[in-house]
C-alpha cells in the first residue's frame, strides 16, 4: 500500500531533486551547445563573446578554412574509423558468440579452466602490453595497417563473458538435439540456429564494441604514423595543432564533424544503449 | 550427457569452436604481454629497433623506472586524479540512484535524465579533451567569458598555467564522462533487489534515508565493488584526456602513467625497455586489482556450486551405501 505523501517536505525534496537534475542536464549539454553554436560563428564574434546561443553566419567560411588544411580530413578519418570499427565489431561479435557457444553447449575437459582464464583476463586492458604489441607488429610489418586494430577483437573476454551469461538460460539444448536428428552439422547449427537466437545480446554488444573501437585513441596512435591511416580520434588530435591556433570557429566545426555520427547514433539507439549499460555491458 | 546423442561425443566441437579465440588470444594478447615483460629486461631502444640484448643486471630498467621522478609523479597524479574524480562521481551517482529508484517520491523524466547524463560517456574522449581545451581557453574562451561578463573575475584566468586548475579540469572531465555510466549501473543493481524487502521496510515505517542506507546500500555491495574496481582499472589507464588536453602539462601536473609510458616509448629517445618496465609495473597493479574482483565475483556462484557438489556427493555416497545394504539384505 503506497502511502500518499503530501507533506510539505516532499515538495521541498522534489524542488531540490529537479533543480539538481536540471543543473546536471545543463552541465552535460552546455559544452555541446557551445560547440554547435560556435561552429557557425567567426573568430571575431567568438573573441568578443565566446558564449552565445545565437548561431552566426560563418559556417561556410569556417568550413572552407577547415577544408583548406591538408592534414585534418574528417572524411578520411570517418572512412578509416568505419573500416576499423565495423571490422573489429564483426570479429568481436561473431567469434565471441562462437566461444560462448563452445562454453555452453559442449562438455569438454578444458571447459572450466578455459572459462577461468577468460574471467582472469577480463579486466586486463590491452594498453599494458602495448609496447610488446607494437614491437611485434613492427617486426611483421603490420604497422600502418588496419589489421592489428581489427583482428585482436576475435579474442574479447568481456564479450564472451556477457554472451555466455545470456546464452545459458536462453539456449535450449533440445533444439540442438532435434537439429542434430535432422542431420544438421554443428557448424550449421551454430550459424543458423544459435546466431539468430542470440540477436538481442549481439545487438547490445555490437553497439558497445563499435563505440569502443570508434573512440579508441591509444592503439591507433602508436600503430598508425601514416596520416592516410588516421582514425577519427587521431584526426581530432590534429585540431589542437598550431594551424588552428586562432581559427576558433573552425576548431569547433571540426570537433562537431567528428561527433555528429556518434550523436546521431546515440539519439537513435539511446534506449538500447542505456539498457546495455545497465546489463554491465561496458567497462568503466 | 547432454551433448551425447546415439553415443557420439560432441566434446571435440567445444575445442573446435574455441580455436579462433585461443589463437587470437595467444597472438594478440599473451605473446605481446610476454614480449613486453621480456623487453623490460633488455636494452631495446631507438626508433623501431628490434635488435636487443638482455641487460647484465636484468632489473635495471625496473630500478630506473622506480627511481624516475617523472614516473613517480605520474603514478601519484594518476591515483590522485582517479580519487578526486571517483569520490564525487560515486556520491552523485548514489544520490541520483536513490532519487530515481525511490518508491515514495517518483521523479518524472527519469528516462530523459538518464539519456542526457550518460551522453558524455559515449562521445569520443579525444573530442571531449580538445573541446574542453577550447572551453577553458585563454584569454578568450567560453568559461573565461562567463567569468568576466558575470563579474566573478575582472580579467580572464589562464587555467593552463595553473597546475591545480589544469588537474581539476582533468578531474572534472573524468567525472563528467563517467558519473552517468556509474549511475545507470547502480540503478540496475538496485532494481535487482527484491521489492518485498522494500515493502517490508515501508510497513515497518522506515523513511527514505533509512531505507537507502539500511537496505539499498548493503544489497548493492557487489555492484559497488565492481564499479570501484572497473573504475580504478580504467583510471589507471587514463590516456586520451590528459594526453590531448595538455600533453601532461603544465609542469607534469596532468601527466598520467599511460602518458608517461607513451612518451618514454614513442618520443625522445624511444626507450622501449623502460616503457616496458613501467607497463609491467602497471600490469602487476591491474592484475592484482582484477584478482580482487575475480575473487569477489566468483565467490558466490562458486561457493553455491561447491556446496551443491558436496551435497550431491554425500547423497551419492549415502545412496550407494543404501544400495549396498539393500543388496546385502
Amino acid at each position: 500500500m503506497a502511502v500518499v505523501n503530501k507533506k510539505p517536505g516532499t515538495y521541498g525534496f522534489k524542488i531540490i531533486a529537479y533543480a539538481f537534475c536540471i543543473l546536471l542536464t545543463v552541465l552535460s549539454i552546455f559544452p555541446f551547445i557551445i560547440m554547435i553554436v560556435n561552429s557557425t560563428r567567426s573568430t571575431g564574434e567568438i573573441q568578443s563573446h565566446a558564449v552565445s546561443f545565437i548561431p552566426g553566419l560563418n559556417l561556410k567560411t569556417n568550413w572552407s578554412i577547415l577544408m583548406k588544411s591538408k592534414t585534418f580530413d574528417p572524411f578520411l578519418g570517418f572512412r578509416n574509423s568505419l573500416i576499423v570499427s565495423v571490422g573489429s565489431t564483426a570479429c568481436n561479435i561473431y567469434f565471441s558468440t562462437m566461444t560462448a557457444f563452445a562454453l555452453v553447449a559442449y562438455d569438454w575437459k578444458l571447459r572450466k579452466p578455459f572459462f577461468t582464464v577468460i574471467m582472469a583476463v577480463l579486466m586486463i586492458p590491452a594498453q599494458v602490453s602495448s609496447i610488446g604489441f607494437y614491437t611485434f607488429m613492427y617486426k611483421i610489418h603490420w604497422t600502418n595497417s588496419f589489421l592489428p586494430l581489427i583482428l585482436p577483437a576475435i579474442a574479447a573476454p568481456t564479450t564472451v563473458f556477457f554472451m555466455r551469461q545470456y546464452m545459458i538460460p536462453s539456449l535450449p539444448m533440445e533444439i540442438l538435439q532435434s537439429a542434430r536428428i535432422d542431420g544438421a552439422g554443428e557448424f550449421r547449427i551454430f550459424n543458423q540456429i544459435v546466431l539468430p537466437m542470440m540477436k538481442p545480446a549481439m545487438a547490445t554488444q555490437a553497439i558497445f564494441s563499435f563505440v569502443t573501437s570508434w573512440n579508441q585513441l591509444f592503439m591507433p596512435q602508436i600503430l598508425n604514423t601514416d596520416m592516410k591511416m588516421y582514425t577519427m580520434p587521431q584526426m581530432v588530435s590534429l585540431l589542437n595543432g598550431d594551424a588552428y591556433k586562432t581559427e576558433y570557429g573552425s576548431v569547433y566545426l571540426g570537433l562537431l564533424l567528428t561527433v555528429i555520427p556518434i550523436l546521431i547514433a546515440y539519439f537513435l539507439l539511446s534506449k538500447y544503449i542505456i539498457a546495455g549499460v545497465a546489463l554491465g555491458g561496458v567497462k568503466g | 550427457m547432454k551433448t551425447k546423442l546415439k553415443g557420439i561425443s560432441y566434446s571435440k566441437y567445444g575445442y573446435l569452436f574455441s580455436i579462433p579465440f585461443v589463437v587470437a588470444f595467444l597472438i594478440f594478447t599473451l605473446y605481446p604481454t610476454i614480449y613486453t615483460a621480456i623487453l623490460g629486461f633488455t636494452n631495446c631502444r631507438g626508433v623501431n629497433n628490434t635488435e636487443f640484448q638482455f641487460l647484465e643486471h636484468p632489473l635495471e630498467n625496473y630500478k630506473l623506472i622506480l627511481q624516475n621522478d617523472s614516473f613517480r609523479v605520474s603514478l601519484k597524479n594518476t591515483v590522485m586524479i582517479w580519487i578526486m574524480n571517483f569520490i564525487p562521481q560515486i556520491t552523485i551517482a548514489l544520490l541520483l540512484t536513490a532519487w530515481f529508484t525511490s518508491h515514495s517520491n517518483e521523479i518524472k523524466g527519469k528516462g530523459f535524465f538518464k539519456v542526457v547524463f550518460y551522453m558524455p560517456n559515449i562521445i569520443t574522449a579525444a573530442t571531449v579533451a580538445i573541446l574542453f581545451h577550447s572551453l577553458f581557453n585563454y584569454p578568450i574562451g567560453p568559461v573565461n567569458d562567463i567569468l568576466t561578463s558575470s563579474g566573478l573575475r575582472d580579467e580572464s584566468y589562464y587555467f593552463f598555467t595553473s597546475k591545480t586548475a589544469s588537474r581539476l579540469i582533468v578531474v572534472f572531465i573524468q567525472f563528467w564522462t563517467w558519473y552517468g555510466n556509474t549511475m545507470i549501473v547502480l540503478i540496475s543493481g538496485v532494481l535487482g533487489i527484491s521489492p518485498d524487502i522494500y515493502e517490508a521496510a515501508e510497513i515497518d515505517g522506515a523513511n527514505g534515508v533509512q531505507t537507502f542506507f539500511r537496505i539499498t546500500i548493503p544489497n548493492i555491495k557487489t555492484v559497488l565493488l565492481y564499479t570501484l574496481v572497473t573504475s580504478l582499472v580504467g583510471g589507471l589507464n587514463m590516456f586520451d584526456i590528459p594526453f590531448l588536453f595538455l600533453k601532461g602539462g603544465p609542469d607534469r601536473a596532468t601527466l598520467t602513467t599511460s602518458v608517461f609510458i607513451y612518451n618514454q616509448a614513442f618520443s625522445g629517445s624511444y626507450l622501449y625497455n623502460r616503457a616496458s618496465a613501467a607497463s609491467m609495473l602497471m600490469w602487476i597493479i591491474i592484475a592484482a586489482l582484477s584478482g580482487v574482483l575475480f575473487f569477489i565475483m566468483r565467490d558466490k556462484e562458486q561457493i553455491q556450486m561447491d556446496k551443491e557438489i558436496k551435497r550431491a556427493k554425500k547423497e551419492a555416497k549415502r545412496a550407494s551405501k543404501g544400495g549396498v545394504n539393500q543388496w546385502q539384505w
